[in-house]
């Protein structure tokens, strides 16, 4: 748990999106949420990176940007949030 | 040394198209159309042209589309079926403003009909053939040496009014061969589309509402601009206001019509003083020049009117004609179908009648000048 | 995303496929395709016929096309056989390329002309609301189906492999990074290449024949199809009611405007040496 953890931008444009819910639906660390039918970054922090929700979008209304290199949150791993979807596991 | 051939109607059309800049040509065989395609398949590689047969008359008229919007000049050459075939796309570049020309060489339909005899059975189709209101020019030679002038007066046409141009020969204007004396190269004046000088805001279908002709830029060159088959604005994107296509359609018909008097191309004979007035065109009007010198002989006043600018029709020509003479005889190898327009002009001032002749064959003199005589007892 | 921004009509935007119609996502899959071969724009034709799938050319930043219903290849042959130099990509529908515009693309992989084509295949017509086509699955419901369709459909991969294509691929709007590393390879064939891009239409094939939500049909994506290269191991029950995605098809060959052009400058120089380089065709047309 000690390595740095690599954090993302989520450039959105919100003009274009359509809610569609294929971003939400397929992020594997539910990133994403739709709320009045666009999408909006709930959970930045855990954001991988992977871009599936920029290469699936039909809009190009997301955007993935690497922000930069951040140490580790100091919480302890007790309370960190193992439930991950099993749409993670076959991509 | 003056420049003679003894030339054959479609091989004239094709030195036309290549004096003229014609340098791509997309076709498919059909009777009596097809040596265009072969000569071309000869001379455009010599001089570093672009030859292809495509799949049908459909991909034919496609790809000229095509090889235009890159910026060469470009043909094609059918007969009725593949005529029909093309229409859909005539209109896609009336519409986009496309220049393109076609040769349609005549034949008998409908139909197959009959593939080797001539007909002038596609006036209201050259002019009509495809849906909705369109542009379009239809230039008609009279012989071998017409094919190359009117040929290349179609590519000019077709460049300095980005419309699609028809020439409409027949199979005996497109088979026969005559002595042809050519104009010295560099002579013929050759009209090239009207280009943008700058890519800086290009507005590809700007044009003055009264007729203006856009500027055009080629695929290529940078300007990257759209072109479509839906009703568009200037900035060449799809459009579904009314108020827009409406004003389109009446800048591109206003094209033409500003343009017939320029355009405007006729023969006459003996019409100063005629009574009677024959009007014909193409390949009926050598019969029927015949028959109006024979009837002159004869003491008759007769007179020969040949229209060479089919659509546009020359009206105002007509017109001051139909107010001076007593009758008027339009043969035609169809059921009657300029006679439409003649007797539309002429507006009951003077009586009209069809001469028809569907066989298959040319009208022979004697037939012209029967009925010439014969309507006087 | 922001380095293939460029590549689109930003001003046109947003499109005007409904939500989470798969055409967005093929569309973005070949400007990152575009992108990674930094093409210049000046030197792109992308070329379309009619459909949903033929608005795409609209939102991008090349000479664009938007012809009529079928003869998108036939157009696009006229651009690049007259300036082979240009990259002509033709965008086209199931519908739009293998029922009126058939003839066109068998004759456009015979002679295999460098045309890259992406079909967008969401297996029905969606601009005219939903009827059935050569792509459409038995049994489906369309509104000219209403009773479920009873024709086969094309295997449009083998037909353009059949005809003369030399670089066929099979993606899917699921598998969006497969689809942009397929057309990544056509768009480097120097040939007719094919990407058939198995889409998701959820207004009129997917509500018709009860698919459920967007993400349901792209779900389905994902479970029915199995990569060409994990096939080959399978035995044949587990690829029972399953479509290959993957690289299909890639052997070069003959470029046909390459051919050409060679042509030309051989009958140029015979000539020009015969002739003294004169332009007089008349004299030699006989």
């Amino acid at each position: 748990m000690s390595e740095q953890k690599k954090t993302f931008e989520h450039v959105i444009r919100e003009r274009w999106c359509k809610g569609c819910n294929i971003c939400v639906a397929f992020c594997p660390k539910q990133v994403l949420a739709l709320r009045n039918g666009k999408v909006f970054v709930e959970k930045a922090e855990q954001c991988i990176g992977c871009k599936l929700c920029e290469l699936r979008c039909p809009d190009f209304a997301i955007e993935i940007r690497e922000k930069g290199v951040v140490d580790p949150p100091s919480v302890d791993a007790s309370n960190r949030d193992y439930a991950i979807p099993p749409e993670a596991e076959h991509d | 040394m003056t420049n003679v051939k003894l030339m054959q109607g479609n091989e004239a059309c094709t030195l036309g198209a290549i004096t003229a800049g014609m340098d791509f040509y997309a076709g498919y065989p059909i009777t009596p159309s097809t040596e265009v395609a072969e000569i071309c398949a000869t001379e455009l590689p010599k001089i570093g042209g672009k030859f292809i047969q495509m799949e049908d008359e459909i991909g034919s008229i496609a790809a000229i589309i095509g090889a235009s919007l890159t910026g060469r000049k470009a043909m094609t050459a059918t007969s009725g079926p593949g005529f029909s075939l093309m229409q859909e796309n005539i209109g896609y570049a009336a519409l986009t403003e496309v220049p393109i020309v076609i040769i349609n060489v005549q034949r008998v339909g409908p139909s197959t009909g009959m593939p080797t005899s001539p007909a002038q059975s596609d006036v209201m189709q050259a002019r009509w053939g495809t849906h909705g209101d369109h542009p379009i020019v239809v230039l008609a030679p009279g012989n071998v040496k017409e094919c190359f002038d009117l040929t290349v007066k179609a590519f000019n046409i077709a460049e300095e009014y980005r419309v699609p141009v028809i020439v409409l020969t027949d199979e005996v204007v497109g088979h026969m061969r005559e002595k042809v004396v050519l104009p010295e190269p560099g002579s013929v004046t050759i009209v090239d589309r009207q280009k943008p000088q700058s890519r800086a805001n290009y507005l590809p279908f700007a044009a003055d509402q009264d007729g203006g002709v856009p500027l055009m830029a080629s695929f290529g060159d940078g300007f990257r601009y759209h072109v479509t088959g839906l009703f568009h604005d200037e900035t060449g994107f799809p459009t579904n206001r009314g108020d827009i296509a409406n004003a389109s359609i009446r800048r591109l018909m206003r094209k033409v019509e500003k343009a017939e008097p320029l355009i405007r191309d006729y023969f006459t004979e003996s019409t100063d003083d005629c009574e009677l007035l024959v009007v014909a065109f193409g390949s009926s009007a050598m019969s029927s020049l015949s028959a109006v010198r024979q009837a002159r002989a004869k003491g008759i006043k007769a007179g020969l009117f040949r229209p060479k600018t089919i659509w546009p029709f020359p009206e105002t020509v007509l017109d001051e004609l139909a107010g001076r003479v007593k009758r008027i005889i339009v043969p035609e190898m169809n059921m009657g179908q300029l006679v439409l327009e003649i007797q539309r002009i002429v507006g009951g001032r003077a009586p009209v009648e069809s001469l028809t002749k569907v066989n298959g064959e040319l009208f022979r003199p004697e037939e012209v000048l029967e009925a010439i005589v014969g309507g006087r007892k | 995303m922001s380095e293939s921004m460029k590549y689109f009509r930003e001003q046109r935007l947003p499109h005007i496929w409904c939500p989470g119609c798969g055409h967005g996502t093929v569309t973005g899959a070949l400007v990152r395709a575009i992108t990674r071969l930094n093409l210049d724009k000046n030197k792109v034709v992308v070329v379309s016929g009619i459909g949903c799938s033929s608005r795409a050319p609209g939102y991008l930043d090349f000479d664009t096309l938007h012809t009529t219903h079928g003869r998108a290849l036939a157009f696009a042959t006229g651009v690049k056989l007259s300036r082979p130099e240009l990259k002509v990509i033709v965008m086209t529908g199931d519908g739009d390329c293998t029922a009126i515009g058939g003839n066109h693309f068998i004759h456009a992989a015979r002679r295999n002309i460098d045309i890259t084509t992406i079909v967008m295949n969401n297996n029905i017509y969606g601009m005219t609301s939903g009827q059935f086509s050569p792509m459409t699955p038995k049994g489906m419901i369309g509104t000219t189906a209403p009773y479920g369709n009873t024709e086969r459909s094309f295997d449009l991969a083998n037909l353009a492999i059949a005809a003369g294509a030399t670089y066929v691929g099979r993606g899917t709007a699921y598998h969006a990074k497969l689809l942009e590393d397929l057309i990544f390879q056509a768009l480097q064939n120097k040939g007719f290449s094919v990407v058939e891009a198995v889409t998701q239409c959820p207004t009129y094939l997917g509500r018709r024949n009860k698919f459920g939500t967007v993400v349901d049909m792209l779900n389905w994506f994902k479970d029915s199809a199995v990569n060409v290269k994990a096939a080959a191991v399978m035995t044949p029950d587990k690829l029972a009611g399953k479509f290959l995605v993957g690289e299909l098809y890639n052997k070069p060959d003959q470029e046909f405007t390459a051919a050409y052009d060679q042509l030309v400058a051989q009958v140029q120089r015979k000539f020009d040496s015969f002739k003294g380089g004169t332009r007089e065709c008349a004299q030699n047309s006989d």
